[in-house]
């Protein structure tokens, strides 16, 4: 099995946006939560979340051996991550129908991105 | 085995047996080894084998299976030197099971079926077009990447860079090695036929490309074979037929000639045979597609003494029919070529309204309204348009064949 990242992203001026109307915001609720319950059943579902948009964010760099902090993302660009799935899956054909499964309930586009390794870090 | 008697024609013969059982053995081989990186590293092994000991020994019989068999073995060899072989130690204690000393006890069965997952593998739409192309001409065709750099007019090494990154994304993706599932095929079959076609199309371009357009033929008649029920498969086969048919035609003297003033002597007459035969076998499976359309369109063109003996009316009614199917822009302006011959060039143009957004850079959009023009007896228009043609005209030999085109719009206008 292996681990694949399913982000999704948000464009800047949607997170000042208003926020969707409470019988859209349930619908959406319930179609993640059909899908997490989904994902769970066939031992996909890893870890999971949503983002506070990137105003929210800080950046560390070390500087000269001090460490930097600002505020915002790393990358300054429209697109922003706002939330991801962990999954595990056989293969990318598998992550892909998670993906597309994903793409169907959140309505937003999904990169599917393969871990090169996870967990501890070993010798 | 055949005996040598003459090491020299055995030779050459070792390395075209060989390029003709590539293909199958390194589809057989990556299924074993589950690497297509360690399968490559192990068949080029094999050859050396083969070169070394078929000029003594003979050909084998079945050669593919005796590459599968000794690249299988030199893989396990490679595997025990890595430190990385250790799962794979299991893979070589059974075949040390299997196989006593160094001579081929029994020779790997290619199985048909792992040529269809070399197919669906290089062809996943996961990987972008350039990279699924150079996979399935390296990996398929076994075009050597030279072969490939020359086709596509660029350099070797950003072949390399391709057919590496394409690797790696398979490897650290797992795009799986299998063939889709019966109700994965129609969204994962699109993508493999656009490889082929593509292929097809750019062997197109100059009568010295014959190796790629070859190519393209072999991989659709090869997975015609292997999918006999995917009627669209042996659509894209007879529709590359058609095209081959022509190319004797198409070009004089290395300049592009369109189907209207080809001599139709120069056709030929047995892959017209062979593209209709299989447009008949179509219809009857009664199942139509995108490519099916296209070769019965072509099939209309071959029966055609002259072209204005063409059946437009028909040609017109299956372009309605790919246009329903596949609403693009490029199937509405090549269905404006019929609707020209049907209804004149005045509904023609009309129907071109619109399509500018999406087609304003593509050279043939303006080349087909500068004709269109042309007939309406409006020439200042007419340039203007294929001036622009001419702009954007991808290849040295396109613009010839469109400024041509002007030419004749300045002496039927003086």
């Amino acid at each position: 099995m292996s681990h694949y990242l399913l982000s999704t992203f948000s464009f800047e001026t949607e997170e000042d946006q208003a926020a969707p109307s409470p019988e859209d915001m349930q619908a959406f609720m319930q179609r993640v939560m059909a899908l997490e319950e989904e994902m769970d059943d066939a031992g996909a579902f890893v870890f999971g979340g949503a983002l506070h948009g990137s105003d929210t964010s800080t950046t560390l760099r070390s500087q000269s051996g001090r460490i930097v902090m600002t505020d915002g993302p790393f990358i300054e660009a429209k697109e922003q991550i706002a939330g991801f799935y962990i999954i595990e899956a056989a293969d990318l054909d598998e992550a892909l129908e998670w993906a597309t499964k994903t793409v169907e309930a959140i309505q937003r586009p999904i990169e599917v991105r393969p871990f090169r390794a996870t967990g501890r870090v070993q010798m | 085995m055949i005996p040598s008697t003459d090491g020299s024609t055995v030779s050459t013969g070792i390395e075209q047996v060989f390029r003709e059982a590539r293909g199958p053995a390194l589809a057989t081989l990556v299924r074993i080894v589950g690497d297509i990186t360690v399968a490559e590293d192990a068949l080029q092994d094999a050859f050396v084998v083969a070169v070394e000991r078929w000029p003594r020994d003979g050909i084998p019989p079945n050669p593919g299976g005796w590459i599968v068999t000794t690249a299988r073995r030199r893989a396990i060899d490679r595997f025990r030197r890595d430190t990385r072989g250790r799962e794979l130690e299991r893979l070589a204690a059974d075949s040390e099971a299997q196989d006593a000393g160094d001579t081929v006890v029994e020779e790997e069965p290619l199985v048909p079926d792992d040529q269809l997952r070399m197919v669906f593998t290089c062809c996943h739409p996961s990987l972008s077009i350039e990279h699924r192309v150079t996979l399935t001409l390296r990996l398929i065709g076994g075009l050597s990447v030279a072969d490939i750099a020359r086709a596509f007019v660029i350099s070797e090494s950003a072949v390399a860079k391709r057919l590496v990154r394409a690797k790696h994304k398979i490897a650290a993706a797992k795009i799986p090695y299998r063939i889709p599932s019966g109700p994965e095929m129609p969204d994962r079959l699109p993508s493999v036929l656009a490889v082929i076609y593509l292929i097809g199309t750019v062997g197109s371009e100059g009568p010295d490309r014959k190796e790629l357009r070859g190519e393209a033929i072999h991989l659709a008649r090869s997975l015609a074979g292997l999918m006999p029920d995917e009627p669209e498969v042996s659509g894209l086969l007879a529709l590359l037929l058609f095209g081959e048919s022509r190319m004797e035609a198409r070009f004089d003297g290395g300049e592009i000639v369109t189907l209207q003033y080809q001599d139709r002597s120069l056709w030929d007459g047995a892959l017209i045979a062979e593209g209709q035969a299989i447009v008949r076998a179509c219809v009857l499976q009664d199942r139509p597609g995108p490519y099916q359309l296209q070769a019965a369109i072509q099939a209309i063109h071959s029966r055609a003494a002259t072209h204005s003996r063409t059946d437009w009316v028909s040609i017109l009614s299956l372009y309605d029919r790919l246009l329903a199917m596949t609403p693009t822009p490029i199937v509405q302006l090549n269905r404006s070529v019929a609707l020209a011959e049907v209804a004149g060039a005045g509904d023609a143009l009309a129907s071109l309204d619109g399509l500018a957004v999406d087609l304003d850079s593509y050279h043939l959009f303006h080349a087909v309204r500068g004709a269109l023009l042309t007939r309406l007896g409006r020439p200042e228009e007419a340039r203007t348009a294929l001036r622009r043609a001419t702009e954007l005209a991808p290849s040295d030999r396109e613009r010839r064949h469109l400024v041509r085109g002007i030419a004749a719009v300045e002496s039927s206008d003086s």
